[in-house]
């Protein structure tokens, strides 16, 4: 008489888990990776391994001397440690995501309650760290195809590359054409060279429904329209706009720092303002800041509007009063 | 003595201005960037909350209650004027390395809080004692916010080489304002914990209410 047994709702149930979800956002990560290792050498793959690792590790050891249930069943440990070496150049010391790994799980997301409670996403904040903490490491960035060893501290020896960011800061056009910078034959962060290949990710994200449309579209267009509208010098408009949307980490963090559960507004209507904001904040800093990149700080400062654009954007309640009514 | 011993409790632990009132914020954050300064910052509030508190607890009866905040101001900067010119005169370094947060000492909350929540009601000894109490809880605060900074952002403490010998890599993000903010957080949540371990929930929350 199973099919008689009355229960409370809900009575449909999705088999979408925490679990399900950032397993979906870690194989949206790999091809990303496989790029890496392909341009950068098998040091990014080390670089990516030794972020996750740590980072499940601080979790789990958090959670064990704070008497805490463990939570590093969920993997979203290892999506923050991954994410986090993907913003991270190719040349830095081993230490340094051990190090971002520990800001970012146990400062960033576990001293404010763990998985759904932190106010920033914890690898941008921890990149935001390791960027202010070490400027001139942050700031190494190697040619593709430079041969670099797989585990130790590369040399002070390594030859700088400029960034196509650095380039369209200082004015001057990128050295790679746009269809390089566009499958990510540059120089850069682990994780964000490849235009092409986060997009890809980024679409199986769409197609499985973890993420919406709404942020990375409003972000990615919110950017193009400011970059349309002063545009920067030697090239017409419309290149101008293109090189700024492939370089940096504007569509990776579009793409997979942006869309964080927790720390973007629920309601559709609020996700478009958040990315309205990324998109604003990114631009004025690349134009007007001292920074190349303003992404991570962008997403921090909307982070923290969050609350307040679902407050704004709260849907009425069906059958409740309406808004002018009291 | 069992007053006495109280006193120094609430000044240190239970009602530390830093940690528990959260009192004095700006010179916390800003001056601490190494042992030295918050420790330097730290003995100069006692001078100055000592001096305040007993001049403010004499007076106390002659103060009118319509315009005491005002009063407690002129005294407050009075006492920070000439405190200032004695280590302009004795410790130029000091001088020179807190700068202006030496007169902005007038407006730190913590001397204001204790001449209306202290001095302006007890006797003479009392407040001075409690004026120094305070001021120890502020010292010690900003002494091991400095050390803390210090000792991981240039990798010594108090100027001393601890770290840089082990070839240290020094992580500048904690000499900077953000890193004051994220030190200062973790300690107030470390404290914090270590009251509610020690007193038990109950006596903290009675704290909590009290101020």
């Amino acid at each position: 008489m199973d099919f008689l047994k009355v229960t409370s709702s809900p009575h449909m149930r999705h088999e979408d888990t925490t679990r399900v979800i950032m397993l979906d956002v870690i194989l949206a990560l790999v091809p990303a990776l496989i790029w890496a290792v392909y341009i950068f050498g098998t040091r990014a793959l080390v670089l990516t391994i030794v972020s996750a690792a740590s980072a499940v590790i601080f979790e789990f050891l958090y959670r064990l001397i704070m008497k805490k249930s463990a939570t590093v069943g969920d993997f979203s440990a290892v999506v923050t440690g991954i994410l986090l070496a993907y913003t991270l150049p190719v040349s830095v010391p081993m230490w340094m995501p051990v190090l971002g790994s520990f800001f970012a799980i146990v400062i960033v997301k576990q001293l404010y309650g763990g998985i759904g409670k932190n106010v920033v996403n914890p690898a941008l904040a921890a990149r935001v760290f390791l960027f202010l903490a070490f400027p001139s490491e942050m700031a190494t960035y190697t040619s593709p195809f430079t041969k670099l060893p797989a585990f130790a501290n590369v040399g002070a020896d390594v030859v700088a590359s400029a960034t196509p960011l650095s380039n369209l800061k200082a004015g001057t056009a990128p050295d790679e054409k746009l269809i390089d910078l566009f499958i990510g034959n540059s120089a850069g962060c682990i994780g964000e060279v490849s235009i092409l290949l986060v997009l890809a990710g980024g679409l199986y994200l769409l197609v499985r429904k973890t993420i919406t449309w709404h942020i990375p579209v409003s972000f990615i267009l919110t950017s193009a329209v400011i970059a349309y509208i002063f545009p920067g010098t030697g090239m017409d408009a419309v290149q101008y706009v293109l090189s700024e949307l492939c370089t940096g980490g504007l569509v990776m963090a579009a793409v997979f720092m942006a869309t964080d559960y927790t720390t973007s507004p629920v309601s559709s209507k609020g996700r478009i303002i958040y990315g309205i904001g990324c998109g604003l904040i990114t631009m004025l800093i690349r134009k007007c800041g001292s920074y190349d990149e303003g992404v991570s700080f962008a997403i921090l400062v909307m982070n923290c509007l969050a609350w307040y654009i679902d407050k704004f954007t709260r849907p009425r309640v069906f059958g409740g009063a309406k808004k002018n009514e009291k | 003595m069992n007053t006495l011993k109280k006193m120094m409790r609430a000044g240190i632990i239970d009602e530390n201005p830093i940690f528990v009132q959260l009192l004095g914020m700006c010179p916390t954050l800003a001056v601490t960037t190494s042992a030295s300064n918050g420790f330097g910052m730290g003995l100069t509030v006692i001078c100055v909350l000592a001096l305040s508190n007993f001049l403010i607890s004499l007076l106390r009866k002659f103060i009118p209650q319509q315009v005491r905040i005002a009063s407690y101001i002129v005294v407050i900067s009075g006492v920070v004027t000439a405190i200032q010119l004695l280590i302009k005169a004795y410790l130029p370094e000091l001088d020179k390395s807190l700068g202006l947060f030496i007169p902005l000492i007038v407006v730190n909350c913590i001397i204001l809080a204790r001449a209306e929540a202290f001095a302006s009601k007890n006797n003479v000894v009392m407040s001075i004692l409690d004026g120094i109490f305070m001021g120890a809880g502020f010292t010690i605060a900003l002494t091991l916010l400095g050390i803390i900074r210090e000792l991981i952002g240039c990798g010594t403490i108090f100027g001393f080489d601890v770290l840089l010998r082990f070839g240290y890599t020094p992580i500048l993000f904690f000499v900077q304002p953000a890193g004051a903010f994220i030190t200062l957080g973790v300690l107030i949540g470390a404290v914090t914990a270590i009251r509610n371990k020690t007193d038990g929930r109950k006596k903290a929350l009675k704290g909590d209410e009290a101020k």
